[in-house]
């Protein structure tokens, strides 16, 4: 008991030293006198006295194996059944999709336009997150220019759209269909790559694309961007802003709701299998004849052309669009989300991408400590859960040799 | 078996052969792993490869198995009807899919998948369902996945570890991954199969089954089976011949009994030639 009490005390001391200059000197300028604040330091002494407690206590948990909250031996069961409930069986499942889509419908049309733009974004990044989960989450590529894909879809439904003139609908499959080349591009000088220079080559790549876009400003305007990208139009029809965001908005759910159909069957598939293999152990894939050029390059193409679709969505949401929009920060913000949610778990990874994206926008009080939040948040949870919030997804396979004893 | 041990020299009307390896050598920078290597294994021919530490042995599986390109020499795989194909050069998965399978000295599987989809992974180069067919799932592409689901359980019947089909394959014990890995390489319907070292770290009653099972999958599949061992009971017991390295250079070849006496094989496994 005596240990991480004296720890704690020698950590809230040599906090106190370390923050002296910044949080008990105060200079009046207009007096120009020197206040010492005492009182805040004494404050700030005792929160991480505690605190310093608290995270002892949690890293005793960890070692000894406990979970870090022991709720009542009843109460936790009865939580857990709660939580398990929509989930039980097939009927209280679909009962419980129902109604998430049910609220997912009504939603903009009881809402404000503001809550319907941000819930728009929201979807936007599920879409990016699920997509770059194919290549990190299931294939294990560590990719971290993810978001080059997102600017190539949303940059070729402004360019086509500005120099031809063509219109959403049939920018879509073309925006798709070039990150998925872009995709490609990348992936044939990385087959040999894994890992870190496999990040790092994925890390240059996005920042080529963002500062060619930046720069070849006779094409792309430069940091001016492109305007007046016009949304899509409703058979035929160029709706007005408000119905615009609307219509975006059930079409993004409708992609979401793609896009997690294709990339479950697509995971509890032959490919997927390969795919999880090739996360795996690259030489027992190729010695089990796994051609692992091919299941790369799908891993890649199939990946970015989320990017591609969501590019184009947002190019047509936002009416303009600008470099700025597709930094490293983003990428960043993408591959939080796959690892906060779990590798390769598509609930969660949609779970913590609306976190992500709604948390901030609902906790503006917060706003200037969103940085400093996110990143307790993401140490805690590297340390604690560094599996994410959904891990364990199993497939369930049907044996027929073991139904034919259960029979 | 005593006829199968009549070493390379097989004409037309002897066994069949399946793998012949000549004058294979492999060099990394200045130092040559393996050097003008002579290798023959006949079909349902049970075959080891022994030697010390270093000796090359792993360095052979991967130049077959087309992980390494061999320096010199050349590999040639018999397929089913007896035609002749050259393995250098080719890929992996390519020669995997030719029928040659393998284990792994340091136990590689699929560790965060299940046992079952381990086994589903080998028949990966058996199957074809492409990204189509993921998406729609259509008739064809279900009942080959339900094929792959039930042949490989029963493969995992086979190896004994049907019971633990749904487990990770990283809470295994040691020599049910062994087990495993067997059974992956099955999967991948292969007609030579290379074990490295299947029974490293098992103890005598785990290597005693894996004995019965070789011999059972040799009987049943008509499998060659050519296999890196230290465990010399297991060896003597269960090869028809033995192959022996040393510094790359294969030093010594028959069966057990001509092995077991030859002095060049003691002393390279003893260092003194007086000590066997």
């Amino acid at each position: 008991m005596m240990r991480p009490v004296s720890k704690a005390i020698l950590a809230s001391i040599w906090f106190m030293i370390l923050t002296f200059p910044v949080m008990g000197i105060k200079l009046n300028t207009v007096e120009q006198t020197v206040e010492w604040q005492f009182d805040r330091i004494i404050l700030l002494g005792v929160a991480i006295f505690f605190l310093s407690l608290l995270w002892n206590w949690c890293f005793s948990r960890k070692g000894r194996g406990l979970p870090l909250i022991a709720l009542p031996s009843g109460m936790g069961a009865t939580l857990g059944r709660l939580c398990s409930l929509p989930l039980r069986d097939s009927r209280s499942r679909a009962v419980s999709l129902t109604v998430l889509l049910l609220v997912m419908l009504v939603m903009p049309l009881v809402s404000s336009f503001y809550q319907t733009n941000i819930m728009i974004l929201a979807l936007l990044y599920v879409m990016l997150a699920l997509g770059l989960n194919i290549a990190v989450g299931i294939a294990g590529q560590l990719v971290l220019g993810y978001v080059a894909f997102y600017a190539v879809g949303a940059y070729a439904y402004a360019l086509l759209n500005q120099f031809f003139g063509l219109g959403f609908w049939a920018c879509l499959p073309v925006g798709g269909l070039l990150a998925v080349l872009f995709g490609l591009a990348l992936g044939f000088p990385v087959l040999r790559l894994r890992g870190d220079y496999l990040a790092i080559v994925t890390l240059g790549f996005g920042e080529i694309v963002r500062l060619t876009l930046l720069n070849w400003t006779s094409l792309t305007g430069g940091s001016g961007g492109i305007k007046n990208i016009p949304g899509p139009s409703f058979f035929g029809k160029q709706l007005s802003i408000e119905d615009n965001t609307i219509f975006i908005y059930y079409l993004v759910l409708l992609a979401v709701i793609l896009t997690i159909v294709v990339i479950t069957r697509l995971k509890n598939s032959r490919v997927g299998l390969a795919l999880q293999a090739l996360r795996e152990d690259e030489i027992a894939c190729e010695a089990m004849g796994i051609d692992l050029a091919r299941v790369k390059l799908s891993a890649f193409a199939l990946s970015s052309c989320w990017a591609g679709f969501a590019g184009v969505i947002f190019a047509a949401k936002s009416t303009f669009i600008n470099p700025a929009s597709f930094t490293f920060m983003e990428s960043a913000m993408i591959l939080s989300m796959v690892v906060l949610g779990g590798m390769g778990s598509i609930v969660g990874v949609v779970i913590a991408a609306l976190i992500l994206i709604l948390a901030p926008e609902y906790l503006r009080a917060f706003s200037d400590y969103r940085m400093l939040i996110f990143g307790a948040i993401m140490v805690i949870m590297m340390i604690f859960r560094p599996q994410g919030l959904v891990t364990g997804e199993r497939r369930k396979y049907r044996i027929n040799a073991l139904k034919g004893e259960q029979a | 078996m005593n006829n199968l041990a009549k070493h390379d020299a097989q004409t037309t009307a002897g066994p069949r052969q399946v793998l012949v390896v000549e004058g294979l050598s492999r060099d990394f920078g200045g130092l040559r792993a393996l050097n003008d290597l002579d290798v023959t294994i006949n079909e349902g021919e049970i075959v080891a490869l022994i030697g010390p530490n270093g000796a090359g042995k792993t360095t052979f599986f991967n130049c077959v198995t087309g992980i390494y390109t061999p320096t010199e020499g050349q590999i040639f795989l018999y397929d089913a009807n007896g035609k002749k194909q050259l393995l250098n050069g080719k890929k992996p998965h390519i020669i995997t899919s030719m029928g040659m399978a393998r284990t792994f000295q340091n136990i590689r599987l699929f560790g965060d998948m299940t046992v079952l989809e381990n086994v589903m992974i080998g028949r990966h180069c058996r199957t074809h369902a492409g990204i189509w067919g993921a998406l729609t799932r259509n008739a064809r592409t279900r009942r080959e996945e339900q094929d792959t689901i039930d042949r490989s359980y029963a493969l995992l019947e086979t190896v004994n570890l049907a019971h633990l089909w749904n487990e990770s394959a990283r809470n295994l014990s040691y020599g049910a991954q062994r087990r495993l890995e067997i059974a992956r390489a099955l999967a991948t319907e292969p007609r030579m199969l290379l074990l490295d070292e299947p029974a490293a770290g098992m103890n005598p009653h785990e290597t005693q089954e894996l004995e019965a099972l070789v011999r059972d999958l040799r009987s049943r599949l008509k499998l060659s089976i050519l296999l890196i061992e230290h465990d010399m009971g297991m060896v003597m017991s269960l090869s028809d011949r033995i192959y022996v390295m040393e510094y790359g250079s294969r030093i010594a070849y028959g069966t057990p009994e001509e092995v077991r006496s030859n002095p060049r094989v003691i002393q390279a496994y003893l260092g003194e030639s007086d000590d066997a």
